[in-house]
């Protein structure tokens, strides 16, 4: 049945826009403190590894304006802030386990006091072997979670029984999220032992439970709310915890509000990013490039904690198939630790470098066989869903929507892909400095928290005696536009305007046992609870009328600001005035739980994704061959949001999501000294796409279709799954390394100038010149 | 100079400041102070543009005498607002009514998180300020190259910049502004004192060389696009500050058939202006030196006289034999560029002594081919791996003078001797060319950091030494840089 969309489907602005543009969308860090609140900030570690021998914070107490100094001796309950395993101190206690590890935490009358106080620490340390990268944590077999593997078929048989055979290695760097908005949690005491904190996270409930926990308390002493964040992206998920508990902690201790606001050095510093892998491949394959056997290594650096690298680590596994069949398969994962900042969620949550990992072997699969890569992605579809062959995936869920093959075929044809490769080709022949290369790559992306517990949500929606409504879900607002649609969701419920409709901010009192708002799931699951709320508030109203007018009530019609009943056509606001009147519940709660999936963690069988969303992109750069320095000059993009709820936003999104993956793959690296120390820790140093890497030609369209499951109104998920188109990017790069070189590409990510002249023996006297 | 407070329209009024800190942030003072949060904190470093606000200034040469540039306030120290005028992201806007540059970010759905907005915005109305119709595409790129957006991939805010210009335009009435700062420069110079420091803002040169030789230990500040960074970063306690933005002198640029002759206080901005129209060989580097806003606000001879190792004006200015002109109290003397750095952060300007001007060749007296290039990770705003200056001179098919100096591969930005040296006598040719590389992997030992790798910076400057031969020598076949391409 369509479903009548009116504001559904409509290209809304962001419902915080106005407040935006004018400077008065309001942040954490914009709020009014209360009089007498104090600061704090972070006194760090200045080793990699070491055990503490002495801590003199005796200077820091005496510095100006310093009101409090704490250490792990002051946490009165779990010195813990680790959301799955319980090994990632607030404070460390004796033992540094990464450079700049927060030791103990200075409050002060000021944000600047506090800041320069907390550089007056002096401490002696017992310095321990530090292990540093994901190939030094394999060769100690050091790991923060066992390793994990999934196998299917007799790898070795096939990989002996294949005509081809390929052997290869890459480095993948990670990232950081570099929100522009830095971690920042204000932490007021109320009365009788409650505490209300307002933070900038992804995950307000996780955030309770880890201040009750900090402070010995219970999960019904602790509020947090969230309005918006300036950026998430992963970081905002369980990085905020440890700055919710030191500002609960701090406001504790000194019985004043407490904000604590990390600068952005202390920022880059201190919160995890996402996970940097060394993978390793042996891959058997006919002569059309169809793989028959592929054993896998994806070794991920996860720093010296748990914390969510276990989910992480098996999504790389579940989308180290993007696209592709894969018939024999073995995919060993293990999950290093180091002495490094613990790494975290980052959109795509490990599947854009499993995604990585196949595209670089189907890339040296067809480079190895002289085809195009496409040609070989093409073999290596999933087949179609209403057969019986090459449509179940290595951990045993069938393919049941594919569309990959032809929403490829689309943007192969909108494009121009044919007439562009013989064209760059010939520019190639006759250019000996500049090397154009192009790629298109598929997207994948699996839909739900592979968690089967959190795909669920709550909302409440509150009709008020004049007509208006508002209303709260679990999910939170970092710009990705969950408030627009859940307020179009809701305004089409009751057939009113977006306007009509307002949103309170986030609030664990409110709504609670939230899951993150993450794995792109803040529509789908807070969607739905919130379309639940208002369709039983919705329900008593049509009742109420219907009963008035003798007709059923699912007759009963709410549009354009009226409700019709048979022959009665009444303004919304007068109904409702009539049904307060009656003594009509006016308000509801909602909830969902995401439907079909199961999945048995300790098997990794299972349908862990409600559904798939699939997309495309082509990427066109050019490569100077005397710099390695590049450019993107064209982008063609074409993804799958089934039913769009709001084209605007969700191309938004997919546009965000390439530019981000793309800054991943190319400009975006972190550099650690030999001692442990991350040199890349402000924008100074760390690159991510400024306004002249867009393309200069970008065309982005969305995929004519509708979910087939019943997600809220027909639409998929957006969030996540555009950042992986960002891998066209890489993969036109090694074209034009290939174009360069003439044979096979060895290129490491992320592909500075630097990685990119390396790739192509560039760093040698160019052959015109020796 | 006498003691007053800091004076600066903000708000439609003067603002009257006393009891702050010399080096409080005009970030901090709007966010804190005038609680005034709509302005953002990104980074405290003038790299995300979060924090973007835009200055007023006396200018009879702009429109309506006040002249409206984007920086950013997380670097700029309060009392440099003195006789200017502050505007942020709450002026736009008339009362309900959003600003086109506002309006045109909604329409075009330009926020996300919205964090970084509203610097975007206020980029984008300096320009709207500035200047009246369309805006090619690579003129809002060089707007907005001081602002970063995580969320939107920037196409939607590059639309924006284009549909700003569509709607009916509402201009600033800068008449009350013109004349606010008008009663303001009729005020004494600035001498302004907080805790235990001084913030002096001398008016004329002979002030300014005056007060620098009675207080040789305080440090000059011209844009404060580095010395911001020691306080928000390093947190250092700064001495007494002498400021160059208030000496109109030394902003000057002058011209003749022989030489451009740029003012140490002309900003940067403004003094590429002048050397792209000396040698358009200076366009590319102008664009990717730093950002519009770190531009605006800082100073060639603040580049030069800080000598970082990767200050990107030096090595083009090297090559072309620019000298600099110093002071101190009455006495100048001038001295070749590359003769100011004496090692790391150590230079020849004695106690007192400042960078007056900087002297170009131009016309006849330039050698005839010249290069300058920077390599860096990202194309915009970022920090050179190397920077390369080159300028050849060939009679009768001979090298006549070579000049090559790099950036990023030694403790200073430096000549290559023995790469010169090579070239020198030799015939123009390929060949030549080829020695000259060789012998330039004997000049320096680069370091190895973040940026790259000694390896990478070799090789780097190798290949542009290559590049150069290549669009000197004849007419090019095929293209040899990235901006020639494409698709």
């Amino acid at each position: 049945m369509m479903v009548p969309r009116g504001v559904i489907g409509a290209s809304l602005p962001h419902e915080s826009a106005k407040l935006h543009v004018s400077g008065r969308a309001q942040y954490t860090d914009d709020m009014p403190l209360p009089a007498g609140a104090l600061h704090a900030a972070f006194g760090s570690a200045p080793v990699a590894h070491g055990q503490i021998t002495a801590m003199d914070l005796a200077a820091v107490r005496a510095a100006p304006g310093v009101v409090k100094v704490l250490t792990a001796a002051d946490i009165p309950g779990e010195n813990n802030c680790g959301p799955v395993l319980h090994d990632d101190p607030i404070l460390a206690d004796g033992l540094v386990q990464y450079w700049g590890q927060p030791l103990f935490l200075v409050v002060a009358t000021g944000h600047d006091a506090a800041r320069r106080a907390a550089r007056l620490a002096k401490f002696e340390f017992e310095p321990l072997p530090a292990v540093l990268t994901a190939e030094a944590a394999m060769a100690a077999e050091s790991w923060v979670l066992p390793p994990v593997e999934v196998r299917r078929g007799d790898v070795v048989t096939a990989l002996a029984a294949a005509k081809y055979r390929l052997q290869g290695a890459v480095d993948l760097g990670g990232q950081e999220h570099f929100y522009l908005e830095g971690q920042i949690a204000i932490a007021t005491l109320r009365e009788d032992d409650s505490i209300h904190l307002n933070v900038s996270t992804q995950h307000p409930t996780e955030m309770q439970h880890m201040v009750a926990h900090a402070l010995g308390w219970r999960a019904h002493q602790v509020s947090v709310e969230c309005r918006r964040m300036g950026g998430g992206f992963g970081g905002k998920e369980s990085q905020s915890s440890q700055i919710s508990c030191a500002a609960a902690l701090a406001a504790w201790h000194t019985k004043r509000p407490v904000k604590l606001r990390l600068d952005r050095d202390d920022d880059m510093t201190i919160t995890g990013k996402r996970h940097d892998f060394r993978i390793e491949w042996n891959v058997g394959f006919d002569a059309e490039g169809r793989i028959e056997g592929l054993a896998l290594t994806l070794a991920s650096r996860c720093g010296f904690s748990a914390d969510l690298s276990g989910p992480i680590n098996d999504r790389t596994i579940f989308h180290a198939d993007n696209c592709y069949y894969l018939d024999a398969v073995a995919i060993r994962s293990l999950r290093c630790k180091t002495n490094t900042v613990s790494n975290t969620a980052f959109r795509g949550f490990g599947g854009p470098q499993g995604m990585f990992a196949i595209e670089t072997i189907i890339d040296d699969i067809a480079r190895h066989l002289g085809c195009d890569p496409l040609d070989v992605r093409r073999v290596n579809f999933y087949g179609d869903s209403r057969g019986t062959q090459r449509n179940v995936t290595h951990y045993g869920m069938k393919v049941e929507d594919n569309i990959a093959p032809a929403l490829v075929e689309q943007l192969v044809r909108d494009c121009d892909y044919a007439a562009r490769r013989v064209e760059i080709a010939r520019f190639n022949a006759s250019s000996p400095i500049i090397k154009r290369g192009l790629a298109l790559t598929p997207v994948k992306f699996g839909i739900s928290f592979t968690a089967t517990m959190y795909n669920q949500a709550g909302a409440q929606v509150a009709v008020y005696s004049d007509g208006t409504v508002l209303l709260t879900h679990g999910g939170t607002e970092m710009g990705q536009g969950l408030y627009t649609k859940i307020r179009q969701i809701v305004a089409h419920e009751f057939g009113l305007q977006v306007e009509d409709v307002r949103l309170s901010p986030t609030d664990t009192s409110r709504v609670p046992n939230t899951s993150a708002t993450a794995a792109s799931s803040g529509t789908d699951l807070n969607g739905k609870a919130a379309q639940a709320a208002a369709q039983a508030i919705r329900a008593r109203l049509s009742a109420f009328i219907a009963a008035r007018n003798a007709v059923p009530p699912e007759h009963v019609l709410f549009t354009g600001g009226r409700v019709i009943a048979g022959s009665e056509i009444i303004p919304f606001v007068d109904l409702v005035g009539q049904a307060y009147r009656a003594r009509i519940q006016l308000w509801d709660a909602g909830f969902y739980a995401t439907p079909k999936i199961h999945y048995d963690p300790h098997t990794m069988m299972g349908r862990p994704f409600y559904y798939f969303a699939y997309g495309a992109a082509c990427a066109e750069v050019a490569l100077d061959t005397l710099t390695g320095e590049s450019r993107v000059l064209r982008a063609d993009i074409l993804h799958d949001v089934g039913r769009s709820l709001n084209p605007a936003i969700d191309i938004g999104q997919i546009e965000g999501g390439f530019i981000q993956g793309m800054g991943w793959l190319t400009s975006e690296e972190l550099w650690w000294k030999p001692d442990g120390r991350l040199m890349t820790h402000a924008p100074s140093t760390y690159k991510i796409p400024a306004v002249s890497d867009c393309p200069p030609v970008f065309n982005v369209k969305l995929f004519e279709g509708e979910n087939v499951e019943d997600a809220i109104h027909k639409s998929k998920a957006v969030g996540e799954p555009p950042l992986m188109l960002g891998l066209s990017v890489f993969f036109a790069l090694r074209d034009a390394c290939a174009a360069a070189t003439g044979g096979p590409v060895e290129l490491s990510a992320p592909a500075t100038p630097e990685a990119l002249l390396r790739a192509i023996g560039g760093l040698a006297i160019p052959a015109e010149a020796a | 100079m006498t003691a007053r407070p800091i004076q600066f329209y903000f708000r439609g009024a003067v603002q009257q400041i006393s009891g702050k800190p010399t080096t409080r942030s005009v970030l901090q003072w709007l966010r804190e102070d005038a609680c005034a949060t709509g302005t953002k904190e990104g980074c405290a470093e003038g790299d995300c543009g979060a924090c973007t606000v835009v200055i007023g200034e006396r200018d009879d040469s702009a429109p309506g005498g006040l002249k409206l540039t984007a920086v950013n306030a997380c670097i700029q120290f309060l009392p440099t607002l003195d006789g200017k005028a502050l505007f942020t992201v709450e002026d736009l806007a008339d009362g309900g009514d959003l600003h086109p540059v506002q309006q045109a970010m909604v329409d075009c759905h330009a926020s996300q998180c919205g964090f970084c907005t509203p610097g975007f915005a206020m980029s984008l109305w300096a320009d709207y300020e500035t200047r009246s119709g369309t805006r090619t595409r690579e003129q809002t790129l060089s707007v907005l190259s001081g602002n970063l957006c995580r969320c939107t991939g920037y196409r939607p805010i590059i639309d924006a910049a284009t549909a700003a210009h569509a709607r009916p335009r509402v201009a600033m009435d800068r008449a009350p502004v013109r004349a606010a700062l008008d009663l303001l420069a009729a005020l004494p110079a600035l001498e302004y004192q907080s805790d235990h420091t001084r913030f002096f803002a001398p008016r004329t040169v002979d002030e300014l060389a005056s007060t620098y030789l009675a207080r040789p230990s305080a440090r000059l500040l011209a844009g404060s696009t580095d010395i911001g960074l020691w306080v928000t970063k390093q947190m250092r306690d700064l001495p007494d500050l002498i400021y160059l933005g208030a000496v109109t002198e030394l902003r000057t640029i002058t011209r003749d058939d022989d030489q451009l002759v740029i003012g140490a206080g002309a900003t940067l901005t403004e003094a590429f202006a002048a050397l792209v129209a000396a040698n358009p060989a200076w366009q590319e580097l102008a664009e990717r030196f730093a950002s519009m806003p770190i531009r605006n606000a800082g100073t060639l001879g603040g580049n030069i006289a800080n000598g970082s190792p990767i200050g990107d004006s030096m090595p083009g200015l090297i090559a072309l034999g620019a000298s600099v002109l110093l002071q101190r109290g009455d006495a100048t003397r001038e001295i070749a560029l590359e003769d100011l750095y004496l090692g790391y952060q150590k230079s020849a300007l004695q106690a007192g002594e400042f960078v007056r001007a900087i002297r170009v060749p131009c016309g006849p007296a330039a050698p005839t081919m010249f290069r300058t290039w920077k390599v860096s990770k990202r194309a915009d705003q970022d920090i050179s791996a190397v920077c390369a200056g080159i300028a050849v001179s060939v009679r009768d098919g001979l090298i006549e003078s070579a000049r090559v100096a790099f950036g990023g591969m030694a403790a200073t930005p430096s000549r290559a001797p023995r790469c010169e040296a090579a070239l020198l006598g030799q015939p123009w040719s390929a060949e030549s060319v080829r020695a000259a590389m060789l012998a330039l992997s004997a000049d320096y030992m680069p370091l190895t950091d973040m940026r790259a790798t000694a390896n990478y910076r070799n090789a780097t400057a190798r290949n542009l030494l290559w590049r150069f031969w290549l669009e000197t020598a004849a007419p090019a076949t095929a293209p040899t840089r990235l901006a020639e391409v494409s698709a």
